[in-house]
């Protein structure tokens, strides 16, 4: 139940915080959103600058960066992810606990980017592992990255926990692991993974 | 430092039927370079390392080059007999014709080493060899053992190329993973086609644009075949 | 058709060894020795780099290291590309230092076409070369030290000053890390006075930055144990392995290639070429210290000295760029030690072989020699004191 806007700030005048439980519970987690130690290729660079003093995560409640992937809450595709690590980046979100959130961070770990063509790049991580936010820019900057946090909070204080468009982690038939693509003789085996991906209509 | 001339003399000197030649090289540069023998290679690189004087202690590059099969197209005039009758009577005359021939000039593998010397700050002697052809005369000697430097670049080289270095101490593919089994940075190598193409005005990106839709369509059309 | 290089690897047993804690006996002491994959995965910060390690309780008995995590296809992409499309994917190869990597792609080119290049873009080369080489020592010291497990204070006091200097780039090249600057035959654009005078300003303070950093550190109890005498590479060894740059000089050895090739302008400015005496991880994080300074000279006399005047060759030709058959090795010390590009031109405006000699990739060759007979926990910051970017290292 919703709690009418003006009561809510009339009460609070008299020292009294009305709330509801979702507004709580997402309050909570957008606030402490750790990010997995986990850096590909240039853009870790700027991911790093982005924690450093200048730019300073640390005022979105993420800068606790986690090495293993189990106390990680969301993963930065910080550079070009390629076949041959393509795998591992599955296998380590599948390893991370729910909640948990992508951002993919620059133009090659949305599309392969300048680096498309290659014959190792894999065209976008979103063929395998879900992704919340795309951050484009090559690489971006740290304020994009900030921004990217910022649109992540707002996607998750915007979460109902109940009914249709509920978190994952309270959807009990959402799928919790995705398939590890394998590495076959010329290319990743499947090339992408159908239930999350489908090939983009390219309108000419 | 000595000239190419002169270091092909010690080489000979030193290895006898070494068979090194020297390959000008017509850019502003001027890094010639010297086309070594498979067969000798190890004892002339070892020599190259160890002489006082050239001392070339430190292997800087290892290059692979692949030169696949060049179809030559040549005009050539052709002088031959032909029988003709004339006024009832046959007559032999000659008769000069000029027919284009084609010639496959087969192609290889090739290795370049630039190497220059600490000890004397000088360089660059570049060195290269060829493997017999592109299918299956591709290994060529190891010059690991004469200069640790090229253990990972000839394993890079293995990997992308197919040059099978005889006496590497750990001849494994390096950049792509174990099961892969082909030679990507080879010229006639077909990458996996699996990316949209932009709208573009570059025509030969259309053609590959058209042909992956196409190809896209029929592998559709197939699996709607089998699902039904 | 049969493949013979992969009949002469399954003839070797060569196979995907998958390293997960699987128990293995040492066949010469006949103790078990544990197999541990470090990475692609783990926490240092130097990228998704793979080592297997095989343990003996804490001490490493055999150290294999895995590439081709971040391997982007570079020199197949430069094949397909004209010559100048080439520049801005020299960027990321070293993806800290991109104006050397421009600088080395160009000098390359300019051998091989036989192209001058005018004195005022010679010296903005030199200033914005070193303003990186300063902040890619600073920045591998405060990750060597980060890896040491001095979380977050070192690194932050690199991380402020290289963020002046990225602030410079971004003024005269548009970008903050991939600044896509130089041009076959000079610099893309010319940097105003205002932009010298900001450059003058930064490199007046980056003396008091080498000071607070070396009292911060230099004298550091736990930095002294944990680096000196860990991972010791001796000077032959490091010259056979083809070694370069820092970790080089802090064996010993005396190269550093802007003395001996003399390329650019280097032989109009004074300074020194600092070396080592034991080869050790400290010696390399203090070779780094000094190095810096030395370029915080060049970069005063540079700053002096620079001349009015054009920035690009008038002569310079930027579209139908096709220099004539033939190849050319073009070299230069960036930060990391040699780095060297090699171009073969068949004529056509593609180059025919477009391959990166890259130092970090070089540099990893004896590393597994400097790893032998260490703690498990000094294999990172052996790592460390190499100072790799896998960019480079896998291109």
């Amino acid at each position: 139940m919703a709690v009418d806007e003006g009561l809510k700030i009339e009460l609070g005048k008299q020292g009294v915080f009305v709330t509801t439980l979702q507004e709580l519970y997402n309050w909570g987690r957008r606030s402490s959103v750790w990010p997995m130690n986990f850096g590909l290729a240039c853009c870790a660079i700027e991911m790093i600058a982005t924690t450093m003093a200048r730019y300073d995560l640390a005022r979105f409640g993420a800068e606790v960066f986690r090495p293993s992937p189990r106390q990680a809450d969301m993963m930065i595709i910080s550079g070009t992810v390629t076949k041959k690590m393509a795998p591992q980046v599955v296998r380590l979100y599948n390893q991370m606990a729910e909640p948990r959130y992508v951002i993919a961070m620059g133009a090659c770990a949305i599309s392969g980017g300048p680096f498309k063509q290659g014959y190792n790049v894999l065209k976008g991580i979103d063929r395998y592992i879900p992704v919340d936010i795309h951050i484009p820019g090559c690489p971006p900057r740290p304020e994009a990255l900030l921004e990217a946090f910022m649109a992540l909070q707002k996607k998750i204080d915007a979460q109902p926990l109940t009914g249709e468009g509920r978190p994952r982690h309270l959807d009990a038939d959402a799928p919790g692991e995705f398939p590890v693509p394998a590495q076959g003789e010329h290319d990743l085996e499947p090339a992408a993974n159908k239930n999350v991906w489908t090939v983009p209509v390219v309108i000419r | 430092m000595k000239t190419l001339e002169e270091i092909q003399a010690a080489i000979e000197a030193a290895v006898p039927g070494a068979g090194v030649e020297i390959v000008p090289n017509p850019a502003p540069s001027g890094e010639h370079s010297l086309r070594l023998k498979p067969e000798t290679a190890v004892e002339v690189a070892t020599f190259l390392r160890d002489d006082g004087e050239l001392a070339l202690d430190y292997l800087s590059n290892v290059t692979g080059v692949d030169w696949p099969d060049k179809e030559i197209a040549e005009k050539v005039k052709v002088t031959r007999a032909v029988t003709k009758t004339v006024d009832g009577v046959e007559q032999t005359a000659e008769e000069t014709v000029e027919e284009t021939r084609k010639r496959v000039e087969p192609g290889f593998l090739e290795v370049v080493y630039h190497l220059f010397s600490m000890a004397r700050s000088h360089g660059p002697v570049v060195l290269r060899m060829r493997t017999g052809n592109r299918s299956d005369r591709v290994d060529l000697p190891s010059l690991t053992p004469v200069w640790r430097s090229a253990e990972f670049q000839e394993r890079e080289i293995f990997d992308l190329y197919g040059v099978v270095f005889k006496g590497h101490p750990d001849l494994r593919r390096i950049l792509m993973w174990d099961g892969f089994k082909d030679h990507p940075m080879r010229r006639d190598y077909v990458a996996p086609d699996d990316f949209e193409y932009e709208p573009t005005p570059h025509d030969e990106v259309l053609a590959r644009a058209q042909a992956h839709r196409a190809a896209q369509q029929a592998a559709a059309a197939a699996q709607e075949g089998t699902g039904q | 058709m049969t493949n013979p290089a992969t009949e002469y690897a399954a003839g070797q047993g060569i196979g995907d060894a998958r390293l997960d804690g699987r128990m293995v006996v040492d066949p010469d002491s006949g103790t078990d020795l544990l197999e541990v994959a470090m990475g692609p995965h783990h926490p240092s910060t130097h990228g998704v780099f793979r080592m297997d390690v095989a343990l003996d309780g804490e001490r490493i008995t055999r150290l294999k290291p895995v590439f081709g995590y971040l391997h982007r296809n570079h020199e197949k992409l430069g094949e397909g590309h004209t010559y100048l499309a080439s520049m801005p994917y020299t960027d990321r190869l070293d993806y800290i230092c991109s104006l050397t990597n421009n600088w080395a792609y160009a000098l390359a080119v300019e051998k091989l076409a036989g192209q001058e290049v005018p004195e005022r873009a010679e010296y903005l080369r030199v200033i914005v070369g070193e303003l990186t080489r300063v902040q890619n020592h600073a920045l591998s010291v405060g990750f060597l030290i980060q890896d040491m497990g001095a979380s977050g204070t070192p690194l932050m006091y690199a991380f402020r000053e290289r963020e002046k200097i990225l602030d410079l780039f971004e003024a005269l090249t548009g970008s903050r890390m991939m600044c896509n600057y130089m041009r076959f035959g000079g610099c893309r654009v010319d940097a105003t006075s205002e932009w010298l005078d900001a450059v003058r300003k930064v490199v007046t303070g980056l003396p008091q930055f080498a000071d607070e950093f070396e009292q911060l550190l230099c004298t550091n109890e736990i930095l002294m144990a944990r680096t000196q005498g860990v991972g010791v590479l001796r000077p032959e060894l490091a010259v056979s392995a083809g070694v370069t740059g820092p970790a080089l000089r802090a064996a010993g050895v005396n190269y550093d290639i802007r003395k001996v090739d003399r390329y650019s302008i280097y032989d109009r400015f004074k300074f020194k070429v600092p070396l080592g005496e034991h080869g050790d991880v400290y010696d390399r994080f203090m070779i780094r210290l000094l190095e810096l300074r030395e370029s915080i000279k060049i970069l005063e006399q540079a700053l002096k000295e620079i001349p009015d005047g054009p920035v690009m060759d008038p002569k310079a030709k930027i579209r139908n760029f096709r220099p004539k058959v033939g190849e050319a090795y073009g070299r230069i010390e960036a930060p990391k030690g040699e780095l060297g590009f090699y171009l073969i031109s068949d004529g056509g405006p593609n180059p025919y072989r477009y391959r990166v000699r890259p130092p970090s990739f070089v540099n990893l060759t004896i590393l597994e020699d400097m790893c032998l007979g260490h703690n498990v926990a000094d294999v990172v910051l052996i790592l460390g004191s190499v100072d790799i970017v896998l960019g480079e290292v896998d291109r």
